[in-house]
């Protein structure tokens, strides 16, 4: 007891010793758009402990600006589309979102002071309908029994029956979605992890994640395995990824990008989201979680092989984005 | 006899139906006359414990069951009785 005392006198405690370690220099930017992208890779050490020779790390999306990976994809959308006139003149951007797009425009467009109308399944949580209202967006409900491609189909015919107000970048379809990725996410991942990643696992909304990263990817390294995670039924609850199968397929898709494609259950993806915040300190959400399940099915294969391995996945974004009220507040006006 | 809103995602079951009329007293009787007039369906909607699955949400009207009385709720044939997937992304088939 005495010489445990002696040494907290003596020396810093260890979780001292720790942060002065990793404490970082803040950078400063102009402009909030300077922040999206470069987002930190947090190795998942607790979820991989069972997979001896194997890391999986995650890559932070949720650390952009507006809380989610949709952020890169928005600006490189919007900063195209200015570049080519697409917006000139008070054309207002219109598209269809699930919410994290929706509140990416909606952030990009308030920074560069350029309106925007969105279209969303009214089902979408309450809190997402008011932050991209804050932003000032424009908000137009669709059926929520429709899903998402009811929210496409409206915003589609709005941009076709009114072009000199509403431009229609259509993220499904749009090339800058994916571009994004090669040009950021796929070599932030090849640099963070010292050219290590041999596997790179994410689920499929638009794809432009998992197209853009693992075009780069290959194209450093054709042997890195890029694999795509799709929810394992039409009817499911990993919000932000798309079942292809049942879904209208988005135009920018390419199966032959990708090496393998996991079929993930919603209860499992669940769970694994709750079980990254209770062992890891992550709170993430559903689709974060489908990925994490993903990533550990890859590396216990590998464990399996007995191969070594470097398995980088994407925590797309937080889970207090999916707060529902409770019973006791369900009135709560939020 | 209730009226059942049909998400895009079970329509295969119901041969593209949006509505289907059901005959129940409850939810639990509406989702086991559901799988007997289109057998698949409950599985979709409820776990192998048959307790609806927690990104399934059941609405009698305009409210949800687990704010009422779960899967014990009563169904009157003036209800419409609306499933929906707990989120919005991808869930609408092509055809």
């Amino acid at each position: 007891m005495a010489d445990a005392v002696a040494q907290r006198t003596d020396t810093p405690p260890p979780a001292a010793v720790q942060l002065a370690r990793t404490t970082r220099t803040a950078i400063r930017v102009d402009c909030i758009l300077d922040l999206i992208g470069n987002t930190p890779l947090v190795r998942l050490g607790t979820i991989d402990r069972d997979c001896p020779a194997v890391e999986i790390w995650a890559k932070c999306e949720f650390a952009n600006p507006g809380g989610s990976v949709k952020d890169r994809a928005a600006k490189r959308i919007i900063t195209d589309a200015l570049a080519r006139g697409d917006l000139d003149n008070g054309v207002r951007l219109v598209d269809s979102t699930s919410g994290n797009t929706g509140i990416a425009y909606s952030l990009v467009g308030a920074a560069l002071g350029l309106p925007i109308s969105l279209v969303m399944p009214s089902n979408v949580s309450n809190p997402r309908k008011q932050v991209t209202a804050g932003f000032g967006t424009e908000i137009i409900f669709s059926d929520p029994m429709e899903g998402s491609d009811g929210a496409i189909v409206i915003a589609r015919e709005l941009a076709e029956a009114n072009p000199d107000k509403y431009y229609y970048p259509n993220q499904y379809a749009n090339d800058s979605n994916w571009r994004a990725h090669y040009d950021g996410t796929g070599p932030e991942i090849l640099a963070q992890t010292n050219g290590r990643v041999t596997h790179f696992v994410t689920g499929i909304g638009t794809s432009g994640t998992i197209m853009g990263t693992a075009r780069f990817l290959h194209d450093h390294d054709p042997s890195i395995q890029c694999i795509g995670v799709q929810p394992d039924d039409a009817m499911h609850g990993l919000e932000g990824l798309k079942h292809i199968p049942s879904s209208l397929v988005p135009p920018i898709y390419d199966e032959s990008v990708l090496d393998d494609t996991i079929w993930m259950s919603t209860e499992v993806g669940w769970d694994m989201a709750e079980r990254i915040a209770s062992d890891e300190g992550l709170f993430v959400g559903h689709s974060a979680g489908g990925n994490v399940a993903a990533a550990l099915h890859v590396a216990r294969g590998l464990v399996e092989q007995g191969k070594r391995g470097v398995v980088v996945t994407v925590l797309c974004d937080r889970g207090d984005r999916y707060f529902a009220p409770l019973t006791w507040e369900k009135h709560y006006v939020w | 006899m209730a009226t059942v809103r049909i998400p895009t995602p079970l329509r295969k079951y119901t041969q593209g139906a949006e509505e289907v009329q059901i005959n129940a007293g409850t939810v639990r009787e509406l989702i086991e006359n559901l799988e007997t007039a289109h057998p698949g369906i409950r599985e979709r909607i409820c776990d192998d414990k048959g307790a609806v699955r927690r990104f399934v949400n059941v609405f009698v009207g305009e409210e949800d069951i687990r704010f009422l009385d779960n899967l014990d709720t009563a169904v009157k044939d003036s209800d419409e009785v609306s499933i929906v997937p707990a989120i919005a992304g991808g869930t609408t088939t092509t055809s």
